[in-house]
């Protein structure tokens, strides 16, 4: 599995600080969750770690023996208009398969998040947590040993955040190193093994997912778990 | 005047030689022409909506200047390329159908390659990412975005077949208006006004106004039933 280093990400984009220095290092094992208010950076942390933005300082090392392949769940659903098993399939075609074996993994794709009666329903046209599973079915069909998983049970109901939850931590069993964001405490105690802290684009910190969940050291950390707006506190700081 | 109008109706329920020969010569040329247009457009377009490369802006830049290409402008170009001292004079060409498609696939394509531009570069706003994620090449990313706006994309065709099915300076120029040979409903109906046959003239100009809206019915229609598929 791959370790990920990143060192000193700055990251600025019309005239706004997104990245502020941010370095923490992601073990190659198991999940690891990014925290932390809205604006903290996280989903532009993930993009700079899948290469879509390059950092204007800093650099991504990704540790691993030989090539990654990587698959990115959005926060926002983004698909084609076109049918669900299409979307899914589309995402194989890079990797080099027949036609027909395409077409059998994104079937079997669809099947493990539950929509495998809605292979033909326009994409579009599903709901927003339907939307939500197929992205993360185009992300598991590609069998990567990197996932990066911005807020993927943010629109689910119960059940299918049970199931979205297995499923990412089938996919993290079976030796892929899933990087996931999550506004869901609960769901990061149970599925990440470690945390790393993000405010105003730094990782102010990190640890095993307990000990920092239960004794926060960052007032950040400490701020962000019990609740309290991140503007309030800027507030107060200023 | 009520005689003029009385010929005009008497030409179009017989279905009058001259107007039937005439339309769907106009018909064959532009519909050709609109089909080279999209051929070459859609894909030019929708590859500068995904592309990087140095350049590229300026080559928006002049596409969309292009896409106002002044028609006689077109016919005069291609008129000097096609004459039988031109680069291309030996195909022997000028004066005939194929001059005249020549001419309005060249007005088409651009606006084609334009309006596509546009279109794809909406979606891949929203979805350019995501393609870039999957490690799709530029060509694989700028087909799934065609397939993506492909309703969108009617009305891109409907803009070309209108610019071409109602021009008339590059048609007149590279054509010769030749009776039977390369005459097309608006040099037909520049020339009959001008001669004073008002009623080839005006059933003429309705043909060519009843089938720019019978195109855009049935392309309107496609599009809304497609729609109800695909959201
Ligand atoms: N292209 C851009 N131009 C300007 N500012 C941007 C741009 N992209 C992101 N930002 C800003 O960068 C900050 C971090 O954004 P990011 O999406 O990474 O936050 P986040 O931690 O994922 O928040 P959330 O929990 O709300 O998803 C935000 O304040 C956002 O407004
Ligand atoms: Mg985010």
């Amino acid at each position: 599995m791959p370790a990920i280093e990143l060192s000193d990400l700055a990251l600025a984009r019309n005239g706004t600080t997104i990245l502020d220095g941010l370095s923490a290092g992601i073990s190659a094992a198991g999940i690891t969750a990014l925290i932390g208010p809205n604006g903290a950076g996280k989903s532009a942390t993930l993009r700079v770690i899948d290469g879509l933005l390059a950092p204007d300082a800093g650099s991504v090392r990704i540790v691993a023996a030989g090539p990654v392949r990587r698959a990115f769940v959005f926060q926002r659903p983004a698909l084609l208009r076109a049918s669900a098993l299409a979307n899914v399939a589309l995402a194989l075609t890079p990797l080099g398969l027949s036609r027909t074996e395409r077409t059998r993994r994104a079937h079997a794709a669809l099947a493990r998040v539950g929509l495998g009666d809605r292979a033909s329903a326009p994409a579009t046209r599903l709901s927003g947590g339907e939307q939500q599973r197929l992205t993360l079915a185009r992300a598991w069909a590609v069998e990567p040993d990197l996932l990066l998983a911005d807020e993927p049970t943010a629109n689910l109901d119960p059940g299918a955040t049970e199931l979205v939850e297995g499923l990412i931590a089938e996919i993290a069993r079976q030796g892929t190193k899933v990087v996931l964001v999550s506004h869901n405490l609960g769901q990061v105690t149970r599925l990440a093994a470690d945390v790393v802290v993000l405010a105003r684009g730094r990782a102010v910190e990190q640890g095993p997912t307990r000990t920092l969940l239960t004794s926060p050291r960052a007032p950040e950390t400490r701020a962000y778990i019990t609740g309290e707006l991140p503007w309030t506190s800027f507030a107060a700081a200023s | 005047m009520l005689q003029t109008f009385q010929e005009t109706i008497s030409r179009l329920v017989t279905l009058d030689r001259d107007v039937l020969v005439i339309a769907w010569l106009s018909l064959r040329v532009s519909l050709t022409a609109v089909g080279i247009g999209l051929g070459i457009g859609i894909p030019v377009g929708a590859l500068l909506a995904v592309a990087m490369f140095p350049g590229r802006s300026v080559l928006v830049g002049l596409l969309n200047a292009f896409m106002g290409l002044p028609p006689v402008i077109v016919g005069l170009v291609l008129y000097l390329v096609l004459s039988r001292s031109g680069p291309l004079g030996s195909l022997g060409l000028l004066f005939t159908p194929g001059a005249m498609v020549a001419a309005q696939a060249v007005l088409a394509t651009p606006l084609v390659a334009a309006l596509t531009r546009q279109v794809v570069a909406d979606a891949e706003a929203h979805l350019g990412e995501q393609l870039r994620s999957l490690g799709l090449s530029a060509p694989r990313r700028a087909l799934a975005l065609i397939h993506d706006t492909r309703f969108s994309l009617v009305t891109t065709a409907l803009a070309a077949f209108g610019r071409a099915i109602s021009e008339i300076g590059a048609v007149l120029v590279v054509g010769g208006n030749i009776d039977g040979h390369t005459r097309t409903m608006t040099t037909a109906i520049s020339l009959e006004t001008q001669k004073g046959d008002l009623s080839l003239a005006l059933a003429l100009g309705l043909v060519l106004i009843g089938l720019v809206i019978l195109i855009n019915a049935l392309a309107a229609t496609l599009r809304a039933h497609a729609a109800r598929a695909y959201g």
